[in-house]
């Protein structure tokens, strides 16, 4: 199929290290003004190193034209729609990046003294009661800088909490539709993942988990909604069980967004909370990070959280409370990364709830289901009703999951072909063969930052697509042609990788 | 390999492996073309030690394709006498010829009578056919 | 929209969460606010933070005040890099995949060993990391061996994870502010899974990491170097010296202080390791035009592929951080690095020379320098940080903290923005602070503090 090279496509991919020219440069530094001996004067010369580091040798306008140009070879957020399933991908107000560029948050020490560094402690410390009353747990640390390491934090909880009454318990449930970091976590934690069945309904099979659950199970881990984008309508039941024969319950925060003031995973009976505050708290994505993940716990989770913790105290003085970090925790886990955590982050999210506030926040959730519901009632008609129907067909909360599998099986198209068209539409695709439970899934998630024009041009671009599929699949299945680079070959890249720049 | 084909001589296991007895007591083992079919492209294949046990409806190795890892269940039991090296540099020869050079490990068998427990090429068909 | 959905209001889209679990009320938090009110509520509490530019910062300890080029953030609030996901279609993603690419290839080039990821968290949780590997690769070994002079947030952040790792910790004793290479060379065993070093140490010593690496060697035990990346144009790299992996935090390079994140950790590896390495991976690869381009690779090592058996959880990382420690170091380039460690080399013998030599100071250890030193102070440290905070200086960093056999140490850091101006200022500052409290000590005869005037 003959196509025409974009500008973009033309443009050969060249490394920064590529346009390097010997003796180029763009830092000009300080004058030492201190005496200048010979650096084996001071340090010995065995533990010199000879020859500099081969770093890029360009010059200032340079290093700009380059990471402008790469960078207009990413789609992102700002620029377009970005349905991710399990992602969030809200709107990032930029108002965020300007709070956190104060020099009174950006340029302090980490090390500074608690009592030189009030500001920042409040605003940990705010933040802190904010996620706690929206998880309904009362008590938060906000030390795990990702999602997946506020698991690792509430499964070293567990392990703690156990470990502290005498057991040592060696495994933990989690439903086979569970994100693929809970098990990697798990077993970080040095737990066995057992894994429980979903029912037809796409919620937990009760039977199943009534077999699996004993003593020996240190832990549920659950996220509610699920990520089939379904409240699980057994929560009550399953924390009973849970907590019957002595284990803690974990929830992902991944889904969050669907229930902020609506309802709360605390009230739901989950002992350990993580919040993804680069998910529903409008933390950019960074392509693929900085986030956070701050935990909430109950109260008997509570002597275990991480070391230091951030307090409010009295002063005793009358001049109002003083913050601090407390180090005196003798159950604490310990730490689980140096210092306080990702506090720009928690600039940006802190900055994040003000301006929604309790209404704010009640109305994204609120709108984030609508959204997704309406959505799912488009795509429900014409083609993409047909190709790819929803797995289960019930109002769904923040997100839902189609299959692809009619559309493989009678138009022979797969749902990455479909991702990849997608592409030349101008659309990020949803996340695709997530969860591994639904053939050939598509997870969408359009977030409450989303119009109705938007969510409208989506579902017609599918039906477009579909209809191409229609009356020829190879369109699809050789997609996309307009982008900087077409189809990229990933047995190449893992077979023999290549991960650096080879340099002379 | 175009088309799905399982050979009559050997003996299968519903893991979707193989075993090709030699004499009385050593075996070939490898997966079968269904097997490399669901895995897609093999990429890596890390070879288990000459020497070490295997123990039959346990995983041995592990192969690998771009999307996804598979364990390598064993069809018998036995100790390890030879390991297919040339897959290092080559490990589409699992995908190309499953059964001839895409062998696996060659094994001393330590219950022959395991044999009696698999499949013959007949059953596996249905078996995958049926899915 | 409710039509098309086919229900007369939004409220039967929440019907699936049974009555007994809906809230029912307002959140008990503010009411939104408008941005300008927003903006003056964090200005006001920035004010109250003392910041670097309000104090001359002397505080070091893993993050370090150095200078960000106005670039740096001119590219990273690009929307293009600051707001899209993981590059997990890769075909809209080159820009974001080629900045990793070239972030590995700037980490590995420092390192000078072969393989760097993507990036992890920062540096504390990434010794914890290499800890997780090391298990894997000697088949099931769980037993660490740690220098004292590893940074005390890591050796505590192992210690919380070796937990789970079901893990042993021993830890080796410095003397004379250096790794006792004799007890390193006597803790390593046939269970050793791994060595833990740092280069410079807490301390701010360099230590002579290819001895200590080949005692650590001798028992198949991985090597481990936590480094500091603005010291790596100068001092030998770990590579170099035995290493097998290098890792450590990168704020150095690129990122603001941030009260202490978000920042970033580097790994890097041998070629052997590449396969059980943690984190996302660039790779470079064509596309079916033959176009060159990159993709994410090796992912089923990673948590969505590999599940309970991937080679760590991570998922999010800090991706736009470590395209700020690229452009940092494109900046800098290969000169400039090298040039940039040279003066920090310089600068800290001059600080060091001067403060030693103010009544009341004398170094912790005479071990070589490159851009932080310890010092041991004859009056309490806190009242002389308190002191010299009076006069607008943050002294550095009080040892005591985690070290109580150094209780009356003090860690000075030194960076390109610390001049000469201010460094004699701090000598200063440090001599009047302890004559004070002498003064005071004088003063109070009643209550003699041990030492004396």
């Amino acid at each position: 199929m003959a196509t025409v090279e974009s500008p973009m496509q033309r443009e050969r991919a060249r490394t920064i290290f590529e346009k390097s020219k010997p003796g180029r440069r763009a830092a000009i530094l300080p004058e030492a003004e201190v005496p200048e001996p010979p650096l084996q004067e001071l340090i010995p010369a065995s533990l010199l190193r000879e020859e500099p580091p081969r770093l890029p040798e360009v010059a200032e306008p340079e290093i700009v034209r380059h990471y402008n140009r790469l960078s207009r070879r990413n789609f992102d957020l700002d620029s377009g729609f970005y349905p991710l399933g399990s992602c969030t991908m809200k709107h990032n107000p930029r108002l965020n990046e300007r709070v956190a560029a104060l020099p009174g948050h950006a340029r302090l020490h980490p090390a500074q003294e608690p009592k030189r560094a009030q500001g920042a402690l409040e605003l940990m410390w705010l933040l802190q009661e904010s996620l706690a009353e929206i998880c309904g747990l009362p008590h938060v640390s906000l030390q795990p800088s990702a999602g997946s390491h506020g698991e690792l934090a509430g499964l070293l909880l567990t392990r703690a909490f156990h470990a502290d009454r005498g057991e040592a318990r060696t495994k933990v449930l989690a439903p086979d539709t569970s994100h693929g970091t809970n098990p990697a976590s798990v077993t970080m934690a040095g737990y066995e993942i057992v894994k429980v069945a979903t029912d037809e309904r796409g919620g937990v099979e009760m039977d199943d988990l009534r077999a699996k659950v004993n003593d020996d199970v240190a832990c549920l881990m659950l996220t509610n909604p699920n990520t089939l984008g379904l409240f699980d309508e057994n929560i009550a039941e399953m924390a009973t069980m849970i907590h019957e024969v002595g284990g803690t319950l974990y929830y992902d925060g991944a889904n969050l967004n669907a229930v902020m003031g609506q309802s709360r995973p605390g009230d739901m009976g989950f002992d350990i909370v993580h919040v993804n505050l680069h998910k529903s708290f409008s933390q950019p994505h960074g392509g693929g990070g900085p986030g956070a993940g701050p935990i909430a716990v109950s109260d008997r989770i509570e002597p275990f959280l991480p070391r230091p913790q951030v307090v409010q105290r009295e002063s005793g003085n009358g001049s109002g409370p003083t913050y601090d970090l407390d180090h005196d925790r003798p159950k604490s886990i310990g730490r689980l990364r140096g210092f306080q955590g990702n506090f720009g982050v928690f600039v940006r999210s802190y900055t994040y709830i003000l301006s929604l506030g309790a209404d704010g926040l009640a109305e994204a959730s609120e709108t984030a289901v609508l959204n997704a519901n309406y959505l799912k009632a488009r795509l429900a008609e014409g083609r993409a009703g047909k190709y790819t129907p929803i797995a289960f067909d019930r109002h769904c909360m923040h997100e839902f999951v189609l299959s692809g599998k009619p559309m493989k099986r009678e138009l022979g198209i797969a749902t990455l072909d479909l991702a990849k068209r997608l592409l030349d539409f101008g659309f990020h695709p949803p996340t695709v063969y997530f969860p591994l439970l639904v053939e050939e899934a598509l997870m969408v998630e359009p977030t409450e930052t989303e119009t109705k024009e938007s969510l409208d041009a989506f579902a017609e671009a599918l039906e477009q697509i579909l209809a191409e599929a229609e009356a020829d699949p190879e369109k699809a299945k050789q997609a996309p042609y307009t982008t900087p680079v077409r189809r990229l070959d990933e047995v190449k890249a893992t077979r023999k990788p290549v991960v650096r720049q080879p340099l002379g | 390999m175009a088309d799905a084909n399982y050979p009559d001589e050997l003996l299968y296991h519903d893991q979707h492996d193989w075993a090709r007895l030699e004499g009385d007591d050593h075996a070939v083992l490898g997966i079968t073309w269904y097997a490399q079919d669901s895995l897609g492209e093999v990429v890596f294949y890390d070879p288990p030690e000459v020497g070490a046990t295997i123990d039959k409806d346990a995983s041995y190795a592990e192969v690998e394709s771009v999307k996804a890892v598979s364990d390598v269940i064993a069809p018998m039991s036995g100790e390890i006498v030879e390991v297919n090296d040339g897959l290092e540099d080559a490990p589409e020869k699992i995908n190309e010829d499953p059964y001839g050079e895409g062998w696996l490990v060659k094994i001393k068998l330590t219950a022959p009578a395991e044999r009696e427990a698999l499949l013959g090429a007949e059953e596996y068909r249905k078996l995958v056919e049926n899915g | 929209m409710l039509a098309a959905i086919g229900v007369e209001e939004t409220a039967e889209l929440f019907a699936q969460v049974p009555e007994p679990l809906r809230l029912n009320r307002p959140l008990s938090l503010p009411a939104g606010m408008s941005e300008a009110e927003v903006y003056e509520r964090l200005a006001e509490l920035a004010a109250r933070n003392a910041d670097c530019e309000e104090q001359v910062c002397f505080l070091g300890a893993g993050m370090y005040d150095h200078y960000v080029p106005a670039i740096v953030d001119a590219i990273t609030q690009r929307s293009e890099f600051l707001t899209p996901y993981t590059p997990y279609q890769p075909e809209i993603s080159q820009g974001g995949l080629q900045a990793m690419f070239e972030f590995q290839t700037s980490m590995s080039e420092l390192t000078a060993l072969p393989v760097s990821n993507a990036g992890l968290y920062e540096g504390p949780s990434s010794v914890a990391s290499a800890a997780y590997l090391a298990i894997g690769a000697t088949k099931g070994r769980r037993r660490f061996v740690v220098s004292r002079g590893v940074h005390p947030h890591s050796r505590e952040t192992l210690a919380t994870y070796s937990e789970g790792y079901g893990a042993t910790i021993e830890e080796v004793g410095l003397e004379d502010g250096l790794t006792d290479a004799a007890a390193l060379a006597a803790a390593v065993d046939g269970e050793t899974a791994a060595v833990f070093l740092q280069s410079p140490n807490f301390l701010g010593a360099v230590e002579d990491v290819e001895a200590l690496a080949a005692a650590a060697k001798q028992h198949g035990a991985l090597v481990v170097v936590a480094v500091d990346p603005m010291t790596l144009g100068v001092l030998k790299p770990p590579g170099e010296c035995g290493a097998d992996i290098a890792l450590g935090e990168g704020q150095p390079l690129g990122n603001r202080l941030d009260f202490g994140g978000p920042s970033f950790g580097f790994f890097c590896g041998s070629e052997e390791l590449i396969r059980k390495m943690p984190g996302r991976i660039a790779g470079e690869t064509d596309d079916v035009e033959g176009r060159r381009g990159f993709v994410l690779a090796l992912q089923t090592r990673e948590q969505h592929i590999r599940r309970e058996k991937a080679t760590h959880n991570i998922c999010t990382a800090q991706a736009l951080n470590a395209l700020a420690a690229t452009i940092h170091l494109a900046w800098l380039g290969r000169q400039g690095f090298r040039e940039l460690g040279e003066l920090l080399v310089r600068r800290t013998a001059y600080a060091r020379e001067r403060l030693a030599a103010v009544p009341g100071v004398e170094l912790l250890h005479e071990a070589p320098v490159a851009r932080e030193f310890a010092l041991r102070l004859q009056v309490p440290v806190d009242r002389v940080l308190d002191r010299c905070a009076e006069r607008g200086i943050a002294a550095g960093y009080r040892l005591g903290r985690e070290y109580p056999e150094y209780e009356d140490g003090l860690l000075v850091a030194i960076t390109e923005r610390r001049t000469r101006a201010q460094i004699d200022a701090l000598a200063d500052a440090l001599g009047a602070a302890i004559q004070a409290e002498r003064g005071d000590l004088v003063g109070n005869s009643a209550t003699k503090a041990p030492g004396g005037p």
